[in-house]
This record gives structure tokens, C-alpha cells and sequence, in this order.
């Protein structure tokens, strides 16, 4: 492509959440994640956008950093992009160092590291309306003329925020910036230039300084933290039954209606069996997993879960993590692909490897089907203390169940662990912000999109390549039981069953457990296949629930979900492991443990159980 | 878990050396960061972010758990630092002058 020669390569730099990645999403029209904590960009991210003159601009998204003597791998992206020395990559044009104008004695001083690499600069400085809001008053001019570089204003949460910017990138390049005296004391320097431009009425948000009394306060502090949390999962039952019930007759009333047109034979079989009991029964979990989304969003927008982290920081610190690993064991409740990423701003190594150790253990958005399945068809639906839903109670014991093990797997990292030199928490909590709607709009439509393309894609392709194993080989002329007896996957779920006896599994577990390392949710899907081919014809009618209620006896239910707390069933996360931490020996340690933990204390939970109710 | 403090101050008046001495809601000014142990990594990181002499700092609040960690206001922005790492923070005696 002969524009690429030609384009105009910038990278956006600057601290830490001073919204880099808001400027990026508006200029370049992406919808990368964008949050209130720092840390929330890990890679480098490349965009493109033509500018008014015709002019191509490839953007580069870098991760925050407090300075370019950095301190963690995320932050070391963004040194070696600066100098020059990032491996297949040229050095920028232009440095656009962004700023946020209510934070300038923190962010200057990178500012004016920026400034000596010897590149052009231009000064964003961001979040101009918050500056406003509060008082603040920057004479850009002055700032202007001592920085010795174009100082632009831009608020990038508006739509027309970056014009400014985008106007002065698209004009002629500004010329290096004064190199200045290599011992300047920075700190020296930006208070000097904060005396001569800025004026600035309190050094803090009152509003943050309310909020905090309440929100860091010893007691009252934990006790919101608490609640917080406890409404989340009680939420993610009781709001999304109607619209679960909604989801499940329109998938029944679609199934029946088009299966009813066509005759007898595979095709039949494979749109009832395999694609509208497999994939319905997986679909249904839709808004399950956009309400618990919903609060994700929510909390990361507002600027509370460093807050959190500050709370937990002692216990956590007991246990072998640091409170650092908050926000990573938290984004692990939606997947623990980007909660794996998301530990690359932990600095200490030892820290970050501990917290994607135990990320797996969080209880992952994929778990939520296999749960909901079964405490709905084995936990009675109760009113417990005349507010609090049971169901919802054992959910959230699950999660307890998953955040207790992760304490105490890391508990024993901690212990084998040779190196015991300090470990640094060093975390800077920013201003609370609104959540803006439009943003988690837009956050729950992409979850909702990666959700159907995987319930269309992997979900969907694996449930008809289960459909086809538990259809084929017919069962020979005469025979007795159900077809699927004879099928391929009747002899393999039939075959691990042995393994899986002492557990409680029957064979169509078995069978269910091979899909889901692929994706957790075809479990699910898989179940429904299995059931649906070994009953008679009519049971596309009935659902899932209600069957394995009838089949199973309540230990091998509880040892199931008990397994799911704990098995590494999912070869995506192996495969981050992998990436992360560049080493094939974490992979095998991690799945090792996980599944021995899951072993044992399916066992454990299956024997007690059947002992007490038998 | 309030009033926390090492130092013995049954006979002395009660001056904080180490910004984790600092009481909740007082604020002082900083000397110095010491290095502990040869490059110390969390020691130049607190001198990046703004932990230089003559910068006032303030105490905002402590953990809930054993007092740790501390919340501390340093120029314009709020930190969590562990008390091991506040306590490479030397702060001036109150009289002396920056």
C-alpha cells in the first residue's frame, strides 16, 4: 500500500488514565475498552484515520506510564515505542502526550520526560471540562511558550472534543522541542511552570472527598463493598428471570414451528436435537450475563474498584496477592482472558504471576450457564429472611466458593515461594466519574455481540459435531435401548465414566465435559444434545432443567457444580497462561492443580452428599 | 487501629520522622525518599510521582485492616502506599524550613 508510506505515524502517550484511549476511540472511530482506573490499556493499540487535508495518520494507543524508567511490562511497551527500540516497529513522528489538566502536577513532570526524547510533541491537554468544572483556570499560551511545544485543549469523552487536535496534527510538524538542560530538575521545573500558568482554587474534587469519608471509611467502607457485591449476583437472578422466560418460549415456539414442517429423518434431528436444544439452552443465558456485565461496566466507569483494591490491599497482601490484583481477579468474573491481560500492570513479578495463577478460579461470565442450569433445577425457590432469594444465595456461594480458593491457592504460593523482598502496592486512586450511558450502551452491546458470535460459531459448531457423534453409528437392527447408546459418543462418555464414577458423573456428563474445554457454555449446549437424543421423540417439548431434575440425584448435581468452581476447562485460558508468562511449565502447573482440586473436591462433595441423602 | 504509631511518644512530643508516623488528616512536607537496599525500584517510583523535597503531603485516611495501606495526597492526586513504602518517606521537622 503505497499510503502507508506516506502516513503520518503518532503515538499517544502520557500517565495513566488521562484518557489516551477515549482520545483514540474518537479520532480513529474504534471502541476499545476505556475505563476509570490506570491502567486499563496493557498493549499497544493501531488505529487509522484520515485526516481533513487527504493526509493518512496511523495512531498508536500506548499503555499509561508514570515515567519512562518503567516499572512494569506495561509500561515498558511504551518506553521502548517512545525510544525507538520496540522490535518491528519505527519510531513515531509525532508524540502526542496527553494530559489531564485536573492532574498536572503528576502528569507534567512525563510531560517533560516526553519532551527531551528529541521527537516532535504536542501537549493534550485532556479532561478540559472537568478542569472548568472545578475552577481551574491554565493560561495555555503561557504554558505554550514555556513548554516550548503546541499545547492543545480537547475533551475526549465529547464528540467534538479533538478538533483542535486534529486540526494541528493535520498542519506542518512542530519543530523539536528545546532540549534543554539534561539535569533539570523536572519537579523543580513543573512547579515552576504550574506558578506561572495555572491557578487552581482546591487541590482536590469535593465530591471525591465526600464520597471517599463514606467509601474508605474502616467500617462502613467494607460493609458497601459487601453489599455491593451481594446485590450484584442477587441482580443477576432476580432481574433476569422475565426476560429469561421470554428468550426460552420464543426459542421453544421457533423450534417447534420449524421442526414441525419438516419430515422425519437426520435434518429433523439435527434442528431439533442438535441446534435448537443445544443452542437454545445456552441462548437463554443472554441477559444473565449482560446484568452482570451491566455492573462491571458500571463500577470501571465510576472510578470505585481502585478504591476497592485500597480496602482489600491488607488481605489480599495476607494471602500472597496485593491489592493491585483487584481489577484483574474482577474483569476474571467476565472471562479470565482479558483479567489475565489485565495483570500486566502489576509491577512485582512475583504478584502478577500469583494473581493469573488464581485468575482461573474467579467464576467466569461462561460458568454462569452451567450454574444457572443446575440451581435451578435442584435448589428450591425460596424466600430466605423474607428478602433474599435462595437460589441467588447458592450462586453467590459459588463465587465465595471460587474467590476463597483463589485466597488460598495463592496462600500457598506465597509459601513455596523463595523470594520474600518487599512488594509494592503504589496505586493511585482517580476522581469518581459518572458512568456515561452511552458508553455502557455500547459496552453491553459488544458483550452481547461476542456472546451470539460465539453462540453461532464455536457454541454452535461443536454442538452439531456432538450431535453428529451421539447420532452415528445407528444402533444396529433389533436393538433394544436408545440410539445414542451405540453411537460414538456413547462409548466414549461411556468409557471416561469410569473415571468419573467415583465423582458421581454419569456418561452423558462425561460426554458434556469433553466440548466444554472449548468453550464452558457448550457444556451446557452438550447436555441438551445428549438428552435430547437418548429420550423419546417428544422431548424437544421439554426443557433441560426439569429433566435432569428427574434424573439426577442431588449429589451428582452439587459434585458438578462443585467441579465447575474449579476445572480448567478452557483451553483459551491455558493458552494466555501461555503468552503471559512465556512459560509452557505455569500452563501445566495451573491446569494440574485445577484439576486436581476439581477432582477432589467433586469427590469430597459427592460421597458426603450421597451419605446424607441416601 | 487509629492512632497507630511506633514511635514510643510518652516523652517526647510527638513529631512524625516517616510519613507512615503521619497522623490521619495532617499534612507535612517531605525531605527525602531513602533508597532501601542498592536501586531501589519503589523508591525511584515514589520520587517520579512527586515524593521530592518541599512537597507537601497529606495522611487522608488508612486501610481498614491493621492500619495498612495508607491513603496519601501527594500535589494534586491520591495514592494507596503500603506502610513499608511510605516509610521511605522522611518528612521535616515542623520547624525547619524547606
Amino acid at each position: 500500500m503505497s499510503s502507508a508510506e506516506t502516513a503520518l505515524r503518532i503515538a499517544l502517550v502520557g500517565n495513566p488514565n488521562c484518557g489516551k484511549t477515549a482520545l483514540f476511540n474518537l479520532l480513529t472511530g474504534s471502541r476499545q475498552k476505556v475505563a476509570n482506573y490506570a491502567g486499563v490499556t496493557v498493549e499497544r493499540k493501531q488505529g487509522r484515520y484520515i485526516a481533513p487535508s487527504g493526509r493518512v495518520v496511523d495512531l498508536l494507543d500506548l499503555p499509561g506510564a508514570y515515567s519512562l524508567d518503567a516499572a512494569s511490562p506495561d509500561e515498558a511497551i511504551t518506553r521502548d515505542v517512545c525510544l525507538g527500540i520496540a522490535a518491528g516497529e519505527t519510531r513515531p513522528d509525532l508524540l502526542v502526550c496527553v494530559a489531564d489538566a485536573t492532574n498536572l502536577r503528576l502528569h507534567l513532570r512525563f510531560v517533560l520526560e516526553v519532551r527531551r526524547l528529541g521527537v516532535p510533541v504536542v501537549l493534550a491537554l485532556n479532561m478540559m471540562d472537568a478542569a472548568a468544572r472545578r475552577g481551574i483556570r491554565i493560561d495555555i499560551a503561557a504554558l505554550e511558550r514555556e513548554l516550548g511545544i503546541p499545547v492543545i485543549e480537547t475533551v475526549a469523552v465529547k464528540r467534538a472534543g479533538a478538533r483542535a487536535l486534529v486540526e494541528r496534527i493535520d498542519g506542518p510538524l512542530p519543530p523539536l522541542p528545546p532540549t534543554g538542560d539534561a539535569d533539570l530538575d523536572l519537579h523543580a521545573e513543573v512547579r515552576r511552570l504550574l506558578a506561572a500558568t495555572v491557578s487552581m482554587p482546591t487541590r482536590t474534587a469535593a465530591t471525591d472527598d465526600a464520597i471517599d469519608r463514606i467509601a474508605l471509611h474502616p467500617l462502613w467502607g467494607l460493609v458497601l463493598l459487601g453489599v455491593l457485591m451481594f446485590l450484584i449476583f442477587q441482580s443477576v437472578f432476580s432481574w433476569a428471570e422475565p426476560l429469561m422466560d421470554g428468550i426460552e418460549n420464543g426459542i421453544k415456539a421457533l423450534g417447534g414451528w420449524s421442526v414441525a414442517a419438516l419430515p422425519e429423518g437426520p435434518l429433523r434431528s439435527l434442528l431439533a436435537d442438535g441446534v435448537f436444544a443445544g443452542i437454545g439452552s445456552v441462548l437463554v443465558f443472554l441477559p444473565q450475563i449482560l446484568i452482570l456485565f451491566l455492573f462491571i461496566l458500571a463500577l470501571e466507569e465510576s472510578g470505585y474498584l481502585p478504591r476497592a483494591a485500597f480496602l482489600l490491599d491488607r488481605l489480599m497482601f495476607k494471602a500472597g496477592l496485593s491489592g493491585r490484583s483487584f481489577i484483574p481477579l474482577l474483569s476474571s468474573f467476565a472471562c479470565a482472558i482479558p483479567g489475565i491481560m489485565a495483570t500486566r500492570s502489576i509491577q512485582d513479578p512475583r504478584d502478577r504471576l500469583a494473581t493469573i495463577m488464581v485468575a482461573p478460579l474467579m467464576t467466569c461470565s461462561a460458568r454462569l450457564p452451567v450454574y444457572t442450569l443446575l440451581i435451578a433445577a435442584f435448589i428450591p425457590q425460596r424466600t430466605v429472611a423474607g428478602l433474599f432469594n435462595l437460589q441467588g444465595i447458592v450462586l453467590f456461594a459459588l463465587y465465595v466458593a471460587g474467590i476463597v480458593s483463589a485466597l488460598a491457592v495463592a496462600f500457598v504460593i506465597k509459601r513455596l515461594r523463595r523470594d520474600r523482598s518487599e512488594h509494592a502496592l503504589l496505586l493511585e486512586l482517580p476522581s469518581y466519574r459518572w458512568p456515561h450511558p452511552r458508553d455502557l450502551a455500547i459496552g453491553l452491546w459488544e458483550r452481547a455481540w461476542i456472546f451470539l458470535k460465539r453462540v453461532g460459531g464455536i457454541i454452535l459448531a461443536l454442538t452439531v459435531l456432538l450431535w453428529f457423534l451421539s447420532s452415528f453409528p445407528a444402533p444396529p437392527e433389533g436393538a433394544t435401548g436408545p440410539a445414542i447408546d451405540y453411537s460414538f459418543a456413547g462409548r466414549i462418555g461411556r468409557a471416561l465414566e469410569v473415571v468419573f464414577a467415583p465423582v458421581g458423573f454419569n456418561w452423558q456428563i462425561c460426554i458434556a465435559l469433553i466440548p466444554g474445554l472449548a468453550a464452558r457454555e457448550v457444556a451446557v449446549a452438550a447436555l441438551g444434545t445428549v438428552y435430547s437424543l437418548s429420550g423419546s421423540d417428544d422431548t424437544i417439548a421439554a426443557e433441560l432443567g426439569p429433566l435432569i431434575a428427574g434424573q439426577w440425584p442431588l449429589a451428582t448435581a452439587l459434585s458438578l457444580l462443585v467441579w465447575y468452581i474449579f476445572a480448567p476447562q478452557c483451553i483459551s485460558t491455558l493458552a494466555v497462561i501461555r503468552r503471559e508468562t512465556n512459560s509452557w511449565r505455569n500452563v501445566w502447573i495451573a491446569a494440574g492443580y485445577l484439576f486436581a482440586l476439581a477432582y477432589a473436591a467433586s469427590f469430597i462433595t459427592y460421597q458426603i452428599t450421597r451419605a446424607l441423602t441416601s | 487501629m487509629f492512632g497507630y504509631n511506633r514511635e514510643p511518644f510518652l516523652f517526647k512530643a510527638y513529631l512524625p520522622v516517616r510519613l507512615s508516623e503521619l497522623l490521619p488528616g495532617n499534612t507535612a512536607v517531605v525531605r527525602e525518599v531513602e533508597d532501601v537496599g542498592s536501586a531501589d525500584p519503589i523508591a525511584r517510583r515514589l520520587r517520579d510521582l512527586g515524593f521530592v523535597a518541599g512537597e507537601p503531603v497529606k495522611l487522608v485516611t488508612r486501610g481498614p485492616v491493621g492500619g495498612d495501606p495508607l491513603l496519601v495526597q501527594i500535589g494534586f492526586t491520591r495514592f494507596a502506599l503500603r506502610r513499608s513504602e511510605a516509610a521511605r518517606v522522611r518528612l521535616q521537622s515542623a520547624g525547619a524550613t524547606p
